[in-house]
């Protein structure tokens, strides 16, 4: 357990958290190389069959990043978002997974500080649940890696 | 539209775990529209189910199938191909759909994965509400337009009774008095006189009360 590395996905916004990643980047801000980043138009197209696809294929853990509340770029997909993460806590807490390794999480385009940290703080929260209940046993019988 | 809500994971899980290869189908008419049993919610209940069973440490073949409409055989024909690579059929479909595929493969176990709910219209967005029971003699005519047999708590025919408090019916506060709002309605249309006739003792046989209901048109039957 002490040397899992979890695989993260995070679904980010092109129009605030990719960016912020991007500014993360730029302003030479580490942040943990398990995040992997899908840039996406807006959060609003990531449904909930998205983020159980991650995890069927052996992702820890997932989380959407879209523009703060009131600021969508189309005006409410973050909104639509974060119900489409409760929907799937609420299917993850059904199956007797913990609901914290999917998350949303809100920022603008010029928070790269708090890309990172988020990014950092989601990494250790997967950490100390340990690696996905599947990440043994795949649908094709071997471990998988998100990349 | 006929309106259902998908049933708890668990009993989904109970009815499936004896079978390792499940055809699970949705139906693209009521349940897409209230987002109960379309293509997306037969997408999540797969992954879903996929899971709960990886977590067991067991692999199970789920076949996903969105039928155009699940209360047709034509529709329900199409999984005859499917069908012999299937342990169990789960269906996402209302109860119509369930029974004409159990009807149809009668060798394979069919089992629920929606609770079908009652005849309803959309509110707004991810909100609907029952606006009909099927009383197969329909008074929409006479009653403005609010139908006293679904949206009143009691059916009444002739007005309110002594629950209606400012508009609402007394089993809640956010339920509309039915006899208000007709009342409300038939003043709006100057149809006042309309209230006043009264209704006789409703005949509840073709709402169901006769035994199962059919429909029979010999123009349309080959």
């Amino acid at each position: 357990m002490e040397n899992f590395e979890p695989e993260i996905v995070a679904f980010c916004c092109h129009y605030c958290a990719y960016t912020a990643a991007d500014m993360a980047g730029s302003k030479r801000i580490a942040y943990p190389p398990n995040v992997k980043i899908i840039r996406v138009p807006c959060t609003g197209k990531v449904d909930a069959i998205h983020i159980m696809k991650a995890f069927e294929k052996g992702a820890d853990g997932v989380y959407v990043a879209g523009c703060l509340e009131g600021d969508c770029h189309f005006k409410n997909g973050n909104t639509r978002a974060k119900y489409r993460v409760e929907q799937v806590q609420k299917y993850l807490t059904d199956l007797g997974w913990e609901k914290d390794r999917v998350a949303m999480i809100n920022m603008s385009a010029g928070m790269g500080e708090f890309f990172a940290s988020t990014a950092l703080e989601f990494t250790q929260n997967i950490k100390q649940l340990g690696p996905s209940p599947i990440k043994h046993f795949n649908t094709d019988g071997h471990q998988t890696a998100v990349s | 539209m006929i309106t259902a809500e998908q049933k708890p994971l668990k009993e989904i899980i109970e009815y499936i775990s004896p079978y390792d290869r499940i055809l699970l189908v949705g139906c693209n008419e009521c349940v897409t529209v209230c987002a109960a049993g379309g293509r997306k919610e037969v997408g999540l209940l797969a992954s879903a189910l996929n899971l709960h069973s990886l977590k067991q440490g067991r692999t199970i073949d789920i076949k996903e199938i969105t039928l155009e409409r699940q209360c047709d055989p034509e529709y329900v024909e199409e999984l005859v191909s499917e069908i012999d690579r299937a342990d169990a059929i789960l269906s996402m479909a209302c109860g119509c759909g369930v029974q004409t595929i159990a009807e149809r493969y009668k060798e394979k176990p069919v089992f629920p994965a929606v609770n079908t709910k009652f005849m309803g219209a959309s509110q707004s967005q991810g909100i609907w509400v029952e606006r009909c029971q099927g009383c197969g003699d329909c008074l929409l005519g006479i009653t403005g337009g609010i139908c006293p047999v679904a949206r009143c708590s009691k059916h009444l025919l002739n007005g309110p009774c002594g629950g209606t408090s400012d508009g609402k019916c007394e089993i809640a506060p956010d339920v509309d008095c039915a006899w208000c709002l007709i009342w409300e309605r038939l003043k709006a249309l100057g149809m006042e006189k309309r209230y006043e006739e009264i209704m006789e003792a409703k005949d509840f046989r073709p709402a169901g009360g006769g035994g199962p209901r059919k429909i029979i048109r010999e123009d349309l039957s080959l």
